[in-house]
């Protein structure tokens, strides 16, 4: 009887309920991250951008620049982490979400590793392939007539990359059972890298950083983005795997305490 | 692997199917966990309905998120 009661799957609800709570916890860390790395770099970015706009129209420099200044710098630190934790409970949603349709379909007993393999997924077709083809840019980089076109780009670069991460666990899977590993491999990247490299062709290329902008300050505000990204979806995919355990762990005593 | 004592003995087939009350509630919820990162990475007052305020205070979370901005 205990048997069959620790095989309960956990209800949807309380699946979503940690997956936003531990998307909470991964947007407040990678927060902290892009606040710790990312900061100085954007104020670095904002300072090049605003001496352009100076020296683009010097009469309009005392006229008052700050006007219409809805936020402060300031406040846009702290809300850094708004959007951070924000965007983290999002992806936490979506994580318990995706988990609770997928895993039957993920082939391993252990749950964590189910956990972690979709955290993977994401990171590998939501931040990397988009970071190869469209990497985070600073203030000042970008110019803004062309934002729709680069944002309509970068959500398409998006979902091919989860289609991508689609096509290499299809590709795993076809051999025949009983191929060897190795082979299972060598079809996942195959499938991955043919979806990357359409994308990545069909797409258009955008290069909009001014000849002037410093490489040094380009490199380390990219660096940034994506250290805060890998921050958020391998703390996403270890909360959630902390919280699952739990739960896990707590419904067979459960169930058995109602049976006895 | 060392914790298999620790693991329900759980195979992959042994997960009951997904009912569709939850695929319906997880069509749904999704949707919402889509509008909410729609909000933080493109919104600029559409959906927030306070302007470009919303869009300005998330102006640094855009950025180092990767996602376009200006």
């Amino acid at each position: 009887m205990s048997l069959r009661s620790a095989r309960t799957t956990p209800s949807y609800g309380s699946l979503l309920l940690r997956g936003l709570l531990a998307g909470l916890i991964a947007g407040l860390l990678a927060g902290v991250f892009a606040y710790a790395t990312g900061e100085s770099r954007i104020d670095a970015a904002i300072a090049i951008e605003e001496a352009a706009a100076h020296a683009a129209a010097p009469g309009a420099a005392d006229d008052g620049h700050h006007d219409e200044e809805l936020v402060s710098r300031t406040g846009q630190k702290g809300g850094l982490f708004l959007a951070t934790a924000l965007y983290g409970v999002a992806m936490g949603g979506l994580l318990a979400t995706a988990y609770t349709l997928l895993r039957r379909r993920l082939r391993t007993p252990s749950d964590t590793r189910a956990v972690f393999g979709l955290a993977a997924a994401a990171l590998v077709g939501i931040v990397l392939v988009p970071f190869g083809k469209y990497p985070a840019n600073p203030p000042a980089v970008g110019d803004p007539a062309t934002i729709n076109q680069r944002t309509i780009a970068w959500v398409s670069i998006v979902v091919i990359g989860l289609v991508a991460v689609w096509a290499g666990v299809v590709a795993a899977r076809a051999p025949r059972s009983g191929a060897p590993e190795w082979l299972r491999a060598a079809a996942a990247l195959a499938g991955f890298l043919v979806v990357v490299a359409i994308g990545y062709v069909l797409l258009p290329t955008v290069d909009e950083v001014p000849a002037a902008f410093p490489a040094s300050l380009l490199w380390t505000f990219r660096l940034a983005s994506l250290g805060t990204q890998v921050t958020l979806w391998t703390m996403l995919g270890l909360a959630f795997a902390a919280l699952l355990h739990r739960l896990r762990r707590d419904v067979p005593a459960e169930a058995e305490a109602v049976a006895v | 692997m060392s914790n298999l004592s620790n693991t329900p003995s759980v195979r992959p087939l042994d997960q009951p199917a997904v009912s569709a009350r939850v695929l319906w509630t997880a069509a749904g919820v999704g949707s919402l966990l889509l509008l909410l990162a729609y909000l933080v990475a493109f919104d600029q007052g559409a959906v927030s309905q306070g302007g470009m305020y919303l869009h300005e205070l998330l102006h640094d979370g855009r950025h180092l998120l990767g996602v376009p901005c200006h």
